[in-house]
C-alpha cells in the first residue's frame, strides 16, 4: 500500500495528541531496521535542526515616534549603525554591522567583539539598548536628533528577516598556504594544519529535504527559539547536485532559505552574537524545520545519514579568496565527525563551527512542541526552486568603465 | 626582568590613598592594569602586571601601606552558559584540554590538561573561555 498523508491529516493528529514525531537522527535506525515503507507508515513528522553563524541575518525595527517627531537619517544601536533609508522611524539592523570606531583588522587579527548580532541578542535578552539618531528636520518631522534607551518591549515591531540562512551544505575549509589565515570558517593553520566544516549533516534541515519536496514559502519553522516562517528561497540559492570531474554525484550543493519571524517571541540562547577572530561580527541562529512525511519519498530523504552527505574541501589559504574554481575533493560528514580526515595523503584534524549538540536540541524541542500541540504544520504556498531548475551562480564582472 | 602578575586587595580605609601613584613614582615600576574593581563597600581589587628592578621593594611598600598582596595563579575556565558546544576550539587547543566527546559531539574541557596558552580565549566565537585569577 502506498503511504500518503496530507498536511491537514497530520495537523488533525497534532491536535488530538496522536502525532508520531521523530528527529532526523532517531529515524535513521528505524529505517535501517524496518525499511522506508514501514517507517513512512509509522512516522508523521521528522524534525531537524541547525545552529551556526549565519551572516545574512538582521532585524527590521520600528521605534515609534518621539514628541516632536523625527525622520531618522542615521541611527545607531549601542553604537552600531542601522540602515534608515526607509520611512521615518524604521530601520534595518544587520548582523555583521560593526561600531563606527571598531579597529577591525588594523590590529590583526581583529577581535570584532561587538556588532549587529550582539545588539540583536541584547534586544532579545531584554537588555536596555542605547538608541541614537540624527535627522535633517522637516516641517512634518522637526526633530533633528535624539538619544534614549530602548528595550525590545518599548518599540512597535521587531521583525527578524534573514535573507540567507540554513545553508543546505557548506565547504570544508583548509589552508594550503604557509601562513595562518583567519576566515569566516575560523582560524586555519598553515600547510593543512586543520580543517573546519559547518553543517549539522544528517540533522540539517535542507539536507533532509534535498529536492525541496516539502519546504516552501510559508513553511512554519523553529526560528531563534520561537516560531518563524520560510519567506522565500534565500539568496545564493543553488540547489544543484554536487559532482566531481568524473561526474560522480555527491549529494546537495547549496540551497538556502530566507526566513522571517517576530523577534519579540525569540530567545537569546538561540540568537547569539558571535565574534570571529580576524573576520568580523555576526549572529548565530538556531533553525529547525519539521518535515511532514507526506509520502515514502520524503521518508527516504529524511533517513539520510552522515555517510551519504559530502562537503567539498576548499583551500581558503588562497584559492577561495582569489576565486579559483575547483576543490580538493569531497569528504563525508561521517569522516569529518571522527575529527580526523585525510587530504592529499596527510592526516588533518577536523572541527565544526556548527553545533551538532544544539542542532539535536532544536530537533527535540520541535518534537515536543508538535507532541504537545503547540506547533502545527503549514502547507507551503509554493515550493522552492530545486535542482530541476538548473540555477547557476553568477559572478560579478569588473568592467572597464 | 619579566613581568609578574599579582592581585592587590585594598581595605576601605586605604582605597582613596595615592598608593599606586607612589608605587610607580618611587619604585620606577612599569604597571599594566589587568583588572580593577571597587565593590559597594569601597573595598578594591586590582590585578596588575609589574615590571622593574625595584619590584621587591615595591611589594614591601604595598604591604607597609596595608595592601594585601597575592601572587597570581591563572586558570582558564569555561562558561557553560556561553559555550554552544560548537567544537571549533577542539582542533586548535594544543593539549587536547578542549575535546569532542563522540558520538554525542559535546565539547568537554579537562582543565588538568590546560597550559593556559589562552588561544581559546581569542578564537571562541562566543567568548565562553575566560581566565580566572
Ligand atoms: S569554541 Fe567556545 S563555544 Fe565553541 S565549543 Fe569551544 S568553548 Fe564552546
Ligand atoms: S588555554 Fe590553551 S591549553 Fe587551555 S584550554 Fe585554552 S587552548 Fe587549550
Amino acid at each position: 500500500m502506498v503511504i500518503e498523508r496530507t498536511y491537514a491529516e497530520i495537523n488533525e493528529k497534532i491536535k488530538s495528541g496522536k502525532v508520531v514525531v521523530m528527529t532526523a537522527e532517531e529515524v535513521i535506525s528505524l529505517v535501517e531496521e524496518k525499511g522506508v515503507s514501514e517507517a513512512a507508515r509509522q512516522v508523521d513528522v521528522v524534525t531537524t535542526g541547525t545552529f551556526a553563524p549565519m551572516c545574512s541575518s538582521g532585524v527590521f525595527l520600528n521605534f515609534g515616534h518621539p514628541k516632536p517627531r523625527i525622520k531618522m537619517q542615521k541611527t545607531w544601536l549601542n553604537g552600531v549603525s542601522a540602515y534608515t533609508g526607509l520611512a521615518a522611524v524604521d530601520a534595518y539592523l544587520g548582523a555583521t554591522e560593526l561600531p563606527e570606531d571598531d579597529p577591525c583588522n588594523s590590529k590583526y587579527p581583529g577581535k570584532f567583539s561587538y556588532g549587529g548580532g550582539h545588539v540583536i541578542q541584547d534586544l532579545v535578552a531584554r537588555n536596555p539598548v542605547l538608541l541614537e539618531a540624527v535627522a535633517h528636520g522637516t516641517d512634518c518631522y522637526p526633530r533633528r536628533e535624539l538619544e534614549t534607551m530602548i528595550t525590545l518591549d518599548d518599540i512597535n515591531e521587531a521583525t527578524l528577516f534573514n535573507p540567507r540562512n540554513a545553508y543546505q551544505n557548506y565547504n570544508c575549509a583548509v589552508n594550503l598556504s604557509n601562513k595562518t589565515v583567519y576566515t569566516y570558517l575560523g582560524m586555519l593553520k598553515p600547510n593543512l594544519g586543520n580543517a573546519h566544516y559547518c553543517s549539522a549533516g544528517q540533522l540539517s534541515p535542507l539536507l533532509n529535504d534535498p529536492y525541496f519536496l516539502t519546504v516552501g514559502i510559508g513553511t512554519r519553522i523553529f526560528l531563534g527559539g520561537g516560531i518563524g516562517y520560510v519567506a522565500w528561497h534565500g539568496n545564493q540559492h543553488f540547489p544543484g547536485i554536487q559532482k566531481d570531474q568524473a561526474g560522480k554525484e555527491y549529494g546537495p550543493a547549496g540551497g538556502t532559505l530566507a526566513v522571517i519571524g517576530d523577534l519579540k517571541q525569540m530567545k537569546p540562547n538561540w540568537l547569539v552574537g558571535t565574534s570571529i577572530l580576524g573576520y568580523g561580527a555576526t549572529l548565530t541562529v538556531g533553525i529547525g524545520i519539521p518535515i511532514p512525511v507526506i509520502n515514502e519519498e520524503v521518508m527516504r530523504c529524511v533517513s539520510v545519514t552522515d555517510k551519504e552527505l559530502y562537503a567539498p574541501i576548499v583551500d581558503y589559504g588562497e584559492a577561495y579568496g582569489q576565486r579559483v574554481s575547483g576543490n580538493l575533493g569531497y569528504v563525508s560528514y561521517a569522516e569529518l565527525k571522527t575529527g580526523r580526515i585525510r587530504i592529499n595523503g596527510k592526516e588533518v584534524p577536523a572541527a565544526p563551527l556548527s553545533s551538532y549538540s544544539k542542532a539535536r536540541e532544536i530537533a527535540s524541542i520541535s518534537k515536543e512542541w508538535l507532541r504537545k500541540g503547540q506547533f502545527f504544520l503549514a502547507e507551503p504556498v509554493k515550493l522552492l526552486p530545486s535542482y530541476k531548475d538548473g540555477i547557476e551562480a553568477k559572478s560579478l564582472e569588473i568592467k572597464n568603465i | 626582568m619579566s613581568p609578574k602578575k599579582i592581585i592587590l586587595r585594598f581595605g576601605k580605609d586605604i582605597s582613596d590613598k595615592p598608593i599606586i601613584y607612589n608605587l610607580v613614582k618611587n619604585y620606577d615600576l612599569v604597571i599594566n592594569i589587568i583588572k580593577a574593581n571597587v565593590n559597594p563597600k569601597k573595598e578594591g581589587t586590582l590585578v596588575l602586571e609589574l615590571t622593574g628592578e625595584k619590584y621587591n621593594e615595591g611589594i614591601e611598600y604595598l604591604k607597609s601601606q596595608g595592601v594585601r598582596v597575592q601572587p597570581l595563579a591563572e586558570e582558564v575556565f569555561r562558561s557553560e552558559d556561553k559555550c554552544t558546544n560548537c567544537g571549533v576550539c577542539t582542533d586548535i587547543c594544543p593539549t587536547g584540554a578542549l575535546y569532542m566527546k563522540r558520538p554525542s559531539m559535546e565539547v568537554m574541557f579537562n582543565s588538568d590538561n590546560c597550559i593556559v596558552c589562552q588561544i581559546c580565549l581569542q578564537i571562541c566565537p562566543y567568548k565562553a573561555m575566560e581566565v580566572r585569577f
